[in-house]
């Protein structure tokens, strides 16, 4: 019994990773190998030769097909074996898998799960990193734990103001009272947090150059199992959007999350920061990129902790909620909703073997 | 254009932490209300719907 939400897009790369070299990632257990195409377009294979197993990703690239490395199986981009050393006849078997790919908001999406069912309008989006009216840091860092650590520690907040103090942490994050939506038609959890009057962490008092104590508003928006998104407003105190909803007094930070499973004990942890102000100043981006992705490093020791603590806890361990866990709460519960459809079979007649 | 978007669908359940307080309010979209202090049980509350969910108390009515 799995945790893992399948049949559903996950974040595998920033496109930029992505090349004319073969790149290797495992997503939800599974090994795949990713390369361009001469024309541009991503491919997604499985990334294990049907002859040996020899990884594809250790292999060669030419033109638009794989070489394995071992004894010269080619592959085109829809994993069809074209080629097999020394004989004319090719195995109708010889075929990798190949995964559903789409390149949107800087990311790559890969579909893990019955091809049938991928329909690429159902990924939700993160259009600042591909807005020229925003500028954008962004990293992704390995986390030696399992993805639902990374789901609560981002759907609560409050633990700013203890693991990050003095980053993006300060006293009111932990002491302002929350509301938790979930919108159960959409499969969207939201967890807004609204400080009237508050102190300015240095993250964001260095890049807006506001001096003094600011509104500051977090609203997530998790979209299950993958992205996450906070949308940050930071203004001087007191200072609000118009009543029409333009809000040129605020400074807007949408940071985005993708949470992509490796396995069931690591994690893929794509971090990006995008903000209105500042465009194109590279200071600040230096500044914002290395603030966030010490921030970032702070969550990944800590639950690379946790993940060491649940690994060896007696069976039946129980924990103990209180109101800071409304959000993370709702976000669980979406989670093992989804596992339990993704891993239901699309249609009772798959089941049985044809 | 950057605020963010809240839920626009028709079962939207909310929990409010009621400012000054250790207080939960539940909302379902049905309009059935309850307080608690423990979120698991609020959440089981509201999940159960329609369980146990009394329609909203008309104009004033307290209780
Ligand atoms: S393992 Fe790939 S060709 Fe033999
Ligand atoms: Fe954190």
């Amino acid at each position: 019994m799995t945790a893992f939400v399948r049949n559903q897009w996950y974040v595998a790369a920033y496109g930029r990773e992505i090349g004319r070299e073969l790149f290797a990632r495992t997503i939800l257990g599974e090994s795949l190998v990713f390369y361009r195409t001469t024309s541009g377009r991503v491919v997604a294979l499985a990334d294990r030769c049907v002859h040996r197993r020899y990884p594809l990703s250790e292999s060669r690239l030419e033109g638009d097909t794989i070489v394995c490395g071992y004894h010269g199986f080619t592959y085109d981009q829809g994993g069809t074996c074209v080629f097999v050393p020394g004989q004319a006849r090719i195995p109708r078997t010889a075929r990798v898998a190949s995964y559903p790919v789409v390149e949107q908001d800087s990311f790559v999406w890969v579909w893990i799960g019955d091809h049938d069912r991928a329909d690429p309008s159902s990924i939700p989006r993160a259009p600042w990193l591909d807005d020229p009216a925003y500028t954008s840091v962004s990293g992704m860092e390995p986390l030696a734990a399992r993805y639902q650590l990374l789901v609560d520690n981002l759907m609560d907040l409050s633990h700013e103001t203890y693991l990050h103090g003095g980053y993006i942490g300060t006293p009111e994050v932990a002491n302002t009272p929350i509301t938790t939506e979930v919108d159960e038609d959409r499969g969207i959890v939201y967890v807004s947090r609204h400080m009237a009057d508050a102190e300015c962490p240095l993250f964001y008092a260095k890049s807006t150059g506001i001096e003094g104590r600011i509104t500051r508003w977090q609203d997530i928006e998790y979209h299950p199992p993958c992205l996450y998104l906070l949308h940050s407003r930071i203004a001087p105190v007191g200072v609000l959007p118009n009543a029409d909803g333009s809000d040129p007094g605020g400074f807007h930070v949408e940071v985005v999350y993708a949470i992509t499973p490796e396995t069931e004990n690591s994690t893929h942890d794509f971090w990006a920061v995008a903000r209105d102000f500042a465009l194109g100043d590279h200071e600040v981006s230096d500044f914002l990129a290395e603030n966030n992705r010490t921030v970032v490093m702070q969550d990944v020791v800590a639950l690379n902790l946790l993940e060491k603590v649940i690994a060896t806890e007696p069976e039946g361990y129980q924990e103990l909620s209180i109101n800071i866990d409304t959000g993370g709460l709702a976000a669980r519960r979406i989670l093992k909703r989804m596992a339990e459809a993704g891993a239901a079979p699309a249609r009772p007649s798959e089941a049985v073997p044809s | 254009m950057t605020s963010p978007s809240m839920p626009r669908g028709d079962t939207v359940y909310r929990i409010d932490w009621t400012l000054g307080t250790d207080v939960l309010d539940g909302v379902c979209h049905c309009g059935a209300r309850r307080r608690s202090e423990d979120p698991v049980e609020l959440w089981e509350w509201l999940l159960a719907h329609p369980a146990g969910h009394e329609p909203p108390a008309r104009a004033g009515g307290g209780g």
